[in-house]
């Protein structure tokens, strides 16, 4: 019903079912993959890094609709980013964008392709535990 | 529609449970269950009326306390069917039992080479404290694999037997795939072949039950949360021989009879298992939770919970892309995983949650059964004593709903 539509809205279903991005690069400059271990969702990225700037970016992995929407949205935003402004990216930023009321035992998967790419291109870790559910 | 009916009074029953009063269809009980007012009373009567520590009983309080915390012991004994209140063991759950029986008898016993035989569809707790006793050993580990119905492949664990394993461990029920084992045939089984048995009763025990000595099994660990008891306690039977042999879990104060600076002489059983100051309260709302338990009786409350899951297999049937893991209604307890066809687990249980509907989403603390099923996660609804159709027809209605905003 309305709260279902609220929650599950139409663009999130559709990056879902239609995920923008999707498949693998080869050659790649940075790849990388996490695990949500709690559900077992999976996000890897491939991206192509041309003077510092992202040229191209393809995402794949295997997740609820909220981890698989969210790494949808995430590619798309970082076509043509430099990785400096890439690394500015917040927990907020990506929160936002999803636009929804995220309980907290879901955070992980609406965060879990943001961690991709802040381990992959940046090595930062650690920012899970806070996260926790 | 069932073929099944039950004795049991749900209504009358659902009124002892405060939890119920939200309104929230719970279907989690296999994580942990509900608790009745009889349960948080007893325990707000000793925080309240006689709180104090056990086994130091120079005053009322004390020895008030220490009674209580004894008859739940007895009431456990029963429970089980133990010849001995000394082979119950208080733990802080079936995670600490089996890692008792690992740390301590797998110690002492388990050598280089020695097999330890596990099954595909065990919970964590009972992979994980064997899988660091044969690497600290060298032993090896063999799991009994699951066939197409979802049961434990017979053929395969009788050849693992003929290799005259140390240990034999597994479960009563299994908490995805809901088959209750055969677990007395496996138990004589592996005795047979020399092993000595360890059941996993997490399930088992809220829901089945068992007589220990009929069953014959070394050890038997259950856990309090998921029988109507507070969390933060559990239960290790024992047979006494293994336990008066084996050394001590952990060491400290209410474990000992004397200590000296070069040695100590530890307490006979059960309290050489019980260091340190116990989980006094809810050992006692454990009592009150056996009490409970016993007087709606186990029987009653499987054929219950037997109804409702021939119920929920019917309803299930009438949603198009679910499938369920697992056995038929008639060789299981009321604990059904599923999948839905396009939905991921999680967006599943999310979409059911907000109509106030709860269901566990996951691997359930079963990764290895998850990779041998093929699927990453599953959705899974189980019941109780106090659990009712409609529950199941508002879980079913939530399953429709996420078929549509997903189609």
């Amino acid at each position: 019903m309305a709260i279902d539509d609220q929650f599950y809205r139409e663009f999130i279903l559709d990056h879902y079912k239609n995920p923008r991005n999707f498949g693998r690069l080869e050659p790649a400059d940075i790849t990388h993959e996490e695990y949500n271990p709690l559900c077992g969702d999976l996000v890897g990225m491939d991206l192509q890094v041309r003077d510092g700037v992202i040229e191209d970016v393809r995402f794949h992995g295997r997740g609820c609709a909220i981890s698989q929407a969210s790494a949808s949205l995430l590619t798309e935003r970082l076509k043509g980013m430099s990785l400096d402004e890439a690394r500015q990216i917040s927990k907020d930023d990506v929160l936002d964008e999803l636009g929804i009321d995220i309980s907290p035992a879901r955070l992980k998967c609406a965060l879990l392709s943001l961690k991709v790419l802040k381990v992959g291109a940046y090595g930062l870790a650690g920012e899970e535990d806070e996260d926790e559910a | 529609m069932s073929m099944l009916r039950s004795d049991l009074d749900v209504a009358a029953v659902r009124k002892d449970f405060p939890f119920l009063r939200t309104g929230v269809a719970y279907l989690d009980s296999a994580n942990t269950s509900q608790r009745p007012r009889q349960v948080i009373e007893a325990m707000e009567a000793y925080y309240s009326e006689y709180n104090a520590n056990i086994h130091r009983g120079a005053y009322r309080a004390s020895e008030m306390a220490t009674e209580r915390y004894e008859a739940t012991r007895d009431k456990l004994r029963a429970f089980v069917n133990a010849r001995s209140r000394k082979e119950i063991i208080y733990t802080r759950g079936t995670t600490e039992g089996i890692n008792l029986v690992a740390y301590s008898w797998g110690r002492q016993h388990v050598r280089e080479g020695d097999l330890i035989v596990l099954t595909i569809a065990e919970h964590h707790s009972n992979i994980v404290p064997w899988q660091i006793l044969a690497q600290e050993k060298g032993a090896r580990l063999e799991y009994v694999d699951i066939d197409d119905q979802g049961e434990l492949r017979q053929d395969q664990f009788h050849a693992l037997l003929e290799r005259k394993p140390r240990v034999v461990a597994f479960t009563q029920i299994s908490n995805n795939l809901g088959m209750i084992t055969p677990y007395r045939e496996m138990t004589a089984a592996a005795h047979a072949a020399g092993a000595i048995v360890v059941i996993d009763g997490a399930q088992g025990a809220p829901h089945l039950g068992i007589d220990v000595q009929e069953t014959g099994c070394d050890f038997y660990a259950f856990s309090s949360h998921k029988m109507c008891g507070p969390t933060g306690v559990g239960v290790l039977y024992g047979r006494r021989e293994l336990l008066e042999a084996m050394p001590p879990f952990q060491a400290g104060g209410d474990m000992i009879r004397a200590v000296h600076l070069t040695h100590t002489e530890y307490a006979p059983l059960p309290e050489k298992f019980e260091a340190g100051t116990q989980a006094i309260a809810e050992v006692i709302g454990l009592g009150a939770a056996v009490d409970y338990l016993q007087g709606i009786g186990l029987e009653a409350i499987h054929a219950h919970e037997a109804a409702l899951t021939e119920y929920a297999f019917e309803a299930f049937s009438e949603v198009p892309g679910l499938r369920v893991f697992g056995p038929p209604p008639s060789r299981r307890a009321g604990v059904i995983a599923f999948d839905l066809e396009g939905v991921h687990p999680h967006d599943l249980a999310t979409i059911v949650d907000r109509r106030g509907v709860a269901i566990r989403a996951g691997h359930n603390c079963a990764m290895p059964l998850m990779e041998r099923l093929g699927v990453p996660a599953v959705a899974r609804a189980s019941f109780y004593l106090y659990t009712e159709r409609e529950e199941i027809d508002r879980l079913v209605a939530g399953l429709q709903e996420a078929k549509r905003i997903f189609a």
